[in-house]
């Protein structure tokens, strides 16, 4: 299986060729403004070295270009709202809880229609069927080309969700739809928020992974396209365009995921240091621990499985202030190579300090010989405590674990941290992003509420859930391992109602295989 | 009489009284969040909130006592909606053919420590400066009108879809609490309430006075502290006259659910002034005692509050997880439910458990 990672980032495009499981090539090429030219950039770099020249399997992108356009406020558009579950929740429609600037940005209109269900699957409203129609009709009228369909407990039972995405495909056939139970959780709001914002990217989605196909049919690559998500597993591109949300946090997760393979280690510490900033985070099963509690995008409220991270203000851009020692959290950033001491600038860098100390070999070392031995011990001091004090605040258990330093910034990360059994370094850790791409699995999840049923029946249901999810989004359903499970029991509700949530992980099936089959 | 001086709440105070009412809600409660949200939007709406002093009542003067009873996880797919607990109200009016002077919520901690402000605004009178347990309980009897001996009935219960239903008369609370929880649960397991109208004199005599400043000061010392970069925890605690009990992280939760509670505990690994000690949290929807070993250290009805390290806020019961940072911290609970009597409806025998009462806060 030979697979090529592709990881478009603020400020490279990193790439590498994978072959059974071994990085063969990887390289480093600058983040283009529009995205397409950098990966063909990077594409050409990877290909120019003969040993990677060679037919791949797949090709995995994994980036930050959805998130970045809703903080940034761009390339959004006008989405229809439509909220079901009425007459409950009417004091607080769609886009209640969003930033003014965004609201006025995406709300194109808001239907509020009868209908839902129920916390134990019993209809709570016949759907309003007419009301559905009228709003399918204005929104044509209006000419919107987006919309978002959020019924209550849609998680339990989507009927209401998918009779609504009927009626819209046959009155507005040409707008595009997202159903709320597809991306999301139980929480009304939250789950409503990111149907929204799935919706308010569909065009943009569109246009990038058209543009990521020509990129890859440009550089000679004849080979499926997958983009990686959140959980740090892949979906199809087909899937990816339909819901951008879900690579939202792509770009740490990838890192995390490539440190994993890379070192071998399945359950360790990860940090990631870069330019301005070291990501610091948890490998469960080889996984990334996920944030359990509400995350925010752009302002925005959501339930999205995001990895649970740390960014702390330290990375080989950052300042080195002197009255007191203090690295960070200021950084040149992309300016290193012209700032930094080493490369012939005037600021004072953690990278200068490194190389002052000899930990690390860039630059002309000549030009940091007058840095004082005190200073240099003061700093590097300083990054240390606060590697080690948030490292230990994103620990859950107490005894020593083993911790994967990766990223270009990584000489930063001291070779003993209390708490810590051993600090691993590996080959290709500055591309680890790149790599967690080109290793990524396919997943699939299911989050219910089960009644009458043992712990261990209810927990089997929601596996064989998650699995048949996992073989729809391309999973070879003989290699699916269930890497995260989790039940609570619900306070008040009768029936001994057990909340379960399952995740499976399994490798992409292989396409001829299934047409066989 | 002259006229009760009432006060504006503004929206700063009701920003600090969900953070307050979170922290009183010792782990239960259901988050204030989606109140708060109802409360913004009537707020940008013009709409205002007074709050009266309880001493300010006539005797006679009739008070509404609210609460929107249910699971929270319900509340998260149904979402709090103002006009159905002033709905709820409003049905007390009719089958008693009163007048509500102002209103109150039963329970100051959690979700419901914002429900008598989103009434009120609909009905168009103040609320008393007060609740029933100071905190927040799981059950309709453990509030101090029960512990007074009050008249449980008549209770209406209101669902959006135009279900109305009053449980007219029962013989004690327990039975209130039996007969509410039944259509409730027909309800979809959540309803807008409002509990037995009390007249001006019972809320005098035994409500619990001023927790609707108390959970407003207790959030804004939290968030002020907050903001300066100080310790919210300390401020908390300097404000409250609380006591620190334990810093660490959590490292394991165990939760099952027995008689349609959540039932479970949690367990504390120390660090700082506490590292190589552990500290074990049993709840029923909220925290209820606190063990050192085999040793309890604070039991209920001292109002045992988890709160996040970092930012002060509380920690629930529901969501409490794995790695989370807390401080274990005690407040003192209201006069009447330490009493002999209030320890029967409230104290760690009702919760199962077979300690005598021993407050964090009695000398020793």
């Amino acid at each position: 299986m030979k697979r090529i990672g592709i990881d478009v980032g603020g400020t490279n495009t990193d790439a590498v060729l994978i072959a059974d499981e071994k990085v063969v090539h990887s390289v480093k090429c600058p983040t283009t403004a529009d995205v397409t030219s950098g990966i063909l950039d990077a594409l050409r770099t990877l290909r120019a070295n003969p040993l990677a020249a060679v037919p791949v399997d797949a090709v995995v992108i994994g980036t930050t270009h959805f998130i970045n356009a809703v903080v940034q406020r761009r390339s959004l558009q006008k989405v229809a709202a439509i909220r079901i579950g009425m007459p409950a929740s009417a004091s607080l429609p769609p886009f209640c809880d969003w930033p003014a600037d965004l609201a006025a940005l995406v709300s194109g209109d808001v239907f509020m229609l009868e209908g839902g269900h129920d916390y134990d699957g019993r209809p709570f409203m016949p759907l309003d069927i007419a009301g559905l129609k009228a709003a399918a009709r204005k929104i044509r009228d209006k000419g919107l080309r987006s919309v978002a369909v959020c019924s209550s407990f849609s998680p339990l039972d989507p009927s209401c969700e998918t009779a609504a995405r009927d009626i819209l495909a046959e009155i507005c056939p040409e707008a595009a739809v997202t159903l709320s139970h597809d991306l999301g959780r139980i929480g009304l709001l939250e789950r409503e928020n990111a149907a929204l914002l799935n919706a308010a990217l569909n065009d943009l989605a569109v246009t990038t992974v058209a543009a990521f196909r020509r990129a890859i049919a440009d550089s000679g690559i004849d080979a499926p396209l997958f983009l990686t998500q959140n959980d740090g597993t892949v979906m199809q591109a087909e899937i990816a365009t339909a819901f951008p949300v879900m690579s939202f946090a792509s770009g740490a997760t990838n890192s995390m995921r490539g440190a994993a393979h890379l070192s071998g280690l399945h359950d360790a510490m990860v940090v990631d240091v870069g330019g301005t900033t070291s990501d610091i985070g948890q490998l469960r099963h080889g996984f990334p621990r996920e944030a359990n509690a509400v995350v925010e995008v752009g302002g925005v409220r959501t339930l999205f499985r995001m990895p649970d991270l740390l960014s702390i203000g330290l990375g080989g851009g950052s300042h080195v202030e002197q009255e007191p020692v203090r690295v960070g959290p200021l950084s040149v950033g992309y300016r290193l190579t012209s700032e930094a001491l080493v490369f012939g600038g005037t600021r004072l860098t953690a990278t200068d300090i490194a190389v002052a100390a000899g930990l690390l070999d860039v630059g002309d070392r000549s030009r940091v010989a007058s840095v004082p031995k005190s200073l240099i011990n003061a700093a590097l001091a300083d990054a240390q405590r606060k590697l080690e004090e948030d490292i230990d605040r994103m620990k859950t258990e107490s005894g020593d674990v083993p911790l994967l330093a990766v990223g270009g910034g990584a000489f930063l990360v001291p070779n003993r941290l209390p708490g810590i059994s051993e600090i691993v370094r590996v080959p290709h850790g500055d591309c680890a992003n790149a790599v967690g791409a080109a290793i990524a699995q396919v997943s699939g999840e299911a989050d219910q509420v089960f009644r009458d049923l043992s712990r261990e029946d209810a927990i089997a249901a929601a596996r064989r859930i998650a699995e048949d999810r996992a073989v729809q989004a391309g999973a070879e359903r003989g290699s699916l391992t269930m890497v995260d499970v989790e039940d609570m029991p619900i306070a008040y509700l009768p029936g001994n109602a057990l909340r379960v949530r399952v995740r499976v992980a399994g490798a992409i099936a292989n396409p001829d295989v299934d047409a066989a089959a | 009489m002259s006229e009760p001086e009432l006060t504006t709440i503004g929206l700063d105070d009701i920003e600090a009284l969900a953070v307050g009412a979170w922290i009183l809600g010792t782990g239960g409660g259901g988050s204030p969040y989606l109140g708060l949200l109802n409360l913004r939007r009537l707020y940008a709406e013009g709409h205002r909130v007074q709050l009266m002093s309880p001493h300010d009542l006539g005797d006679d003067d009739w008070v509404a006592v609210v609460s929107n009873m249910g699971a929270p996880l319900v509340g998260q797919e149904r979402l709090a909606d103002s006009r159905n607990i002033a709905r709820a109200v409003r049905m007390q009016e009719e089958i008693n053919n009163i007048k509500f002077r102002a209103v109150m919520s039963v329970e100051i901690g959690g979700g419901n420590g914002v429900q008598a402000l989103m009434a009120a605004v609909h009905l168009g009178i103040p609320v008393v400066d007060a609740d029933c347990m100071g905190r927040a309980f799981p059950e309709a009897q453990m509030t101090s009108v029960a512990i007074g001996g009050l008249r449980p009935y008549p209770c209406t219960l209101y669902d959006p879809r135009g279900i109305e239903a009053v449980v007219t008369k029962v013989p004690s609370w327990k039975w209130m609490e039996r007969a509410s929880r039944k259509i409730c649960v027909e309800m979809g397991s959540i309803a807008s309430t409002s509990k037995a109208p009390r007249t001006g004199r019972e809320v005098k005599d035994w409500a619990i006075h001023f927790t609707t400043t108390k959970a407003i000061r207790i959030g804004r010392a939290v968030q002020e502290a907050h903001r300066r970069h100080e310790d919210p925890i300390a401020a908390l605690l300097e404000s409250e006259g609380g006591k620190k009990l334990f810093t660490g992280k959590i490292v394991d939760v165990a939760r099952r659910t027995t008689e349609g509670f959540l039932r479970g505990s949690a367990l504390v690994e120390g660090s700082d002034a506490d590292r190589g000690d552990r500290l074990k949290l049993s709840f029923q929807n909220e925290w209820v005692v606190a063990w050192r070993g085999e040793e309890p250290i604070v039991m209920a009805p001292d109002l045992i509050c988890v709160l996040d390290s970092v930012n002060g806020h509380g920690v629930g019961t529901e969501t409490v997880r794995y790695g989370q940072r807390v401080t274990v911290v005690a407040l003192p609970a209201p006069d009447v439910l330490t009493s002999p009597r209030g320890l029967e409806f409230v104290g760690p025998r009702a919760f199962g458990y077979d300690l005598e009462f021993r407050s964090v806060f009695s000398p020793r």
